[in-house]
């Protein structure tokens, strides 16, 4: 626990000086030595405080994280040695005017998205109207053509999402990916409020950060609202690939957090097109699915052959309405990365708005002209396959070597509909506490978007870090980090 | 609850009471084998083996190299070591089940043991295993009683200590009065040591060691934990709960089973059975596992057509 008392007069002692900023923009200082406003506290504690104290908190914090048993797995070892999800202790601070406006721009971005994913899988329209090509639609990698005229539960695709901003240099927010179909983290952003409390009370007591502590209530209630008709008292479950998955941690903890049970595959059955689960006491009905599990896997009847981690009928029984998945089969569509070009037309044309958040310049390597743009300035983008996430098949052209490009370029011209190019941005940076000093990283921010009878998306989210200095990569499995992220009550 | 989550409960439990039993019978055998034998040190060890790894047990025992295979061989189907890390990889099935101090306690004891590379030939380093074991599972078992509710999981992890106690008990016994043919009072105080009974045995019975009264307080005592009979009480304390909690269940096979097997040592006296130990031992043995099967059957892996008719 760091408090005031803490605070031996050491300054000059310092762990910031050779903070150097790089022209991005960043989260704590508007200029060399002059933090923001909202950042004054955390500023003030810093320059009273040596590296051993913080060191000491880090470890104090990365001690709790493994005695919870917030790990992941090392895979190919058979001792399964588990290692902490790394963490950063000094938080990244919002104010309220910022999530204010992030609020309203991600309602209304999930909100047209859901139009867009019930339109395209009923009537339409966005495709007969011109506006989306049906030639991107329907080549997307995760369309499901089953899902054609399948009515899902309040129209509801996209129950849990966690859309990945950053921070343009000249301070704006910027979507950089929708994540509709099993986003993860969220127990990270739950559990590491609960460290931070415990380390920095004082700072809590400061700067009245916004609680989070209610998202495991939202979620259930939320699940509970896609309940068929006429269940007035649904049985929710999460259903897990098992604990060899990388997120267990975090199936077992939102589990527990909601009081529901966690199952998998081969605890349910499914008879006359209603799913049941194995208990003791016999079969008992399950209404509403909280699915973590790719599409793929849901169904071996319908969807991957061979899949162990489903269930057999599980796709009849949704088709039939007698239960609801969360999220809806097929809403990867939405998230495509070519379709993501799309999303500032998507909303004109269903909400008839401007977007207030904007996206980042796309360009389709699918049209011939935008394709020999980027290629002969591959030094310039980053390009991204379209159906990918977690970072992987992915070029940074700024940090690439001439064979990494002309190899992206081969895979560009052989598979043009798979890959879209952006200009590189640099992320905004923030302080991060790196072998005994502080400097800045790059960050960006998942806040967790909920949809259910309205949309709620808690005050903050995972700041997601790119612990190696000068990367721009901030996905756990390319070596990111995280830390907690503060909104400000006012 | 979940079928699979009352079976991973049970093995969890199983795997833990086998690795718990281990320790303390090659805790007492290690004791035994430092004192000079009247027969020889391989009878000794071929006691622990045919008590603890049943089928691969031969009469070449290899006096060198037992004690790192019955405690961290990882080939070996019985090690300890692997016991310990069956119950750990099913309570990592069900950690939403289990209270985080059960867990955190059990993921530490795992890495405790399989923490060092033990060689082969390094009895010290092995019989530090053994009492990490010991230790740690007179722990688990308080955390246990102490940080969960005593419901439907509590019963069924009670049911899996229980029936495997009970069975390597018989299996311990055989191993003693049927298959050694050479004991000596050492061994008799090495087979209390290896359930934990010496001092219980001593308060009820004194220091004086009669095979047939120590086969009467192994088998028939009610109120030593380490007993058959206690052990086959308590099954049926767990059956009786868990029947209570499932009302719709049709239990009356379990009911059966249970209250036959638990017949078998609670209207005998010892002297009915001792001369045909072997015979009454094998039966105890044989129920258990007809009582296990029907209880898989009835909770874990029942067909649906059944489901659908209650």
């Amino acid at each position: 626990m760091i408090t005031e008392t803490d605070m031996s007069d050491r300054s000059g002692a310092g762990i910031l000086p050779r903070y150097e900023l790089n022209g991005a923009y960043d989260e704590m200082f508007s200029a060399p030595d002059h933090p923001r406003k909202q950042y004054r506290p955390l500023h003030n504690l810093l320059l009273n405080l040596g590296p051993d104290e913080l060191r000491r908190s880090k470890n104090e914090a990365d001690q709790s994280f493994f005695n919870q048993g917030i790990t992941f797995t090392v895979y190919g070892n058979e001792k399964g040695t588990e290692r902490i999800f790394p963490h950063d202790l000094l938080p990244r601070i919002i104010t309220a005017a910022e999530w204010e406006k992030i609020e309203r721009g991600l309602t209304q971005r999930i909100t047209a998205l859901n139009l867009f994913l019930k339109d395209v899988y009923h009537e339409g329209k966005i495709i007969e109207d011109g506006v989306v090509p049906g030639s991107i639609v329907y080549t997307c990698k995760h369309y499901r053509r089953e899902m054609r005229g399948v009515k899902v539960p309040a129209d509801v695709y996209i129950t849990v999402v966690g859309t990945d901003l950053i921070r343009n240099p000249d301070g704006n927010f910027v979507v950089l990916e929708d994540n509709l179909r099993v986003p993860s983290g969220v127990s990270y952003m739950l559990t590491s409020r609960r460290v931070m409390k415990q380390i920095f009370p004082g700072l809590f007591q400061k700067c009245h950060v916004r609680p989070i502590e209610q998202y495991s209530q939202v979620l259930l209630s939320t699940l509970r609202s896609l309940a068929p008709e006429g269940r007035s008292e649904p049985t929710v479950v999460l259903l897990t690939p098992g604990s060899y998955n990388s997120a267990y941690f975090e199936h077992t903890y939102l589990a527990r957090q909601m009081g529901i049970e966690l199952v998998e595959g081969r605890d349910l059955v499914v008879h006359d097109n209603i799913v049941y689960m194995r208990t003791t006491f016999g079969l008992q009905r399950v209404d509403v699915i909280y699915r973590r599990i790719d599409d793929d896997y849901l169904d071996p009847l319908v969807f991957e052959n061979g899949s162990a981690l489903g269930a057999v009928g599980l796709f009849n029984a949704y088709r039939a309405g007698n239960v609801a998945f969360a999220n809806a089969l097929g809403t990867g569509v939405a998230d495509d990365k070519a379709i993501y070009a799309f999303v500032p037309k998507i909303i004109r044309y269903y909400l008839d708005q401007d977007p207030i958040l904007e996206g980042v310049e796309t360009f389709l390597m699918s049209d011939p002209g935008q394709r020999d743009h980027v290629c002969q300035r591959l030094d310039e983008y980053v390009v991204k396959a379209v159906g990918e996430s977690g970072g992987y098949g992915m070029l940074i052209g700024p940090h690439s070597t001439e064979q990494e490009r002309s190899e992206f370029r081969q895979k560009i011209y052989a598979q043009p509909r798979n890959y879209i190019a952006q200009p590189t941005i640099n992320l905004s940076t923030a302080p991060c506490f790196v072998d005994g000093i502080i400097e800045p990283r790059h960050v960006d921010l998942r806040p967790y978007i909920l949809y259910g009878e309205k949309i709620t998306i808690v005050p903050g989210g995972l700041t997601r870090v790119a612990l190696r200095r000068g990367s721009l990569v901030v996905n756990s499995s390319q070596g990111g980090g995280s830390k907690d992220t503060w909104v400000l009550q006012s | 609850m979940l079928s699979r989550v009352a079976d991973s409960l049970y093995w969890m439990s199983r795997y833990f009471e086998r690795a718990d039993n281990a320790s303390r019978v090659l805790k007492a055998t290690y004791g035994l084998i430092l004192n000079p034998a009247k027969f020889s040190t391989e009878e000794r060890w071929f006691r622990a083996v045919s008590s603890l790894a049943p089928g691969s047990a031969s009469n070449n025992v290899d006096p060198q190299r037992i004690l790192f295979s019955l405690v961290a061989d990882p080939e070996g189907a019985f090690s300890i070591v692997k016991c310990i890390s069956g119950a750990r990889e099913n309570a990592r099935q069900v950690r939403e089940e289990i209270s985080s101090e059960m867990w955190e306690h059990l993921n530490r004891l795992f890495h405790d043991v399989t923490g060092s590379e033990l060689q082969p030939d390094d009895d010290a380093g092995a019989m530090r295993v053994v009492t990490l074991v010991r230790e740690g599972s007179y722990r688990f078992n308080g955390i246990t009683a102490a940080t969960m509710n005593h419901d439907e999981a509590w019963h069924f992890i009670q049911l899996g200590k229980y029936m495997e106690r009970a069975c390597n008990l018989c299996v311990l016994l055989d191993a003693y009065f049927v298959v050694g043919k050479h004991a000596d009072d050492l061994d008799w105080v090495g087979l209390l040591s290896s359930c934990a009974a010496f001092e219980a045995y001593c308060k009820a019975c004194t220091a004086e060691l009669k095979p047939e009264r120590i086969a009467n307080f192994l088998l028939l005592k009610p109120e030593f934990p380490y007993s058959v009979r206690y052990s086959m009480d308590r099954m049926h304390d767990a059956l009786t709960a868990i029947g209570n909690l499932s009302l719709s269940r049709r239990t009356e096979n379990v009911e059966r089973l249970v209250g036959r097997m638990r017949s078998m040592v609670t209207y005998v006296q010892i002297g009915e059975i001792i001369a045909g130990l072997h015979k009454y031992l094998a039966t105890i043995i044989e129920q258990c596992r007809e009582l296990h099967a029907a209880v898989h059957e009835l909770y874990i892996e029942y067909p649906i057509e059944v489901a659908f008719q209650n």
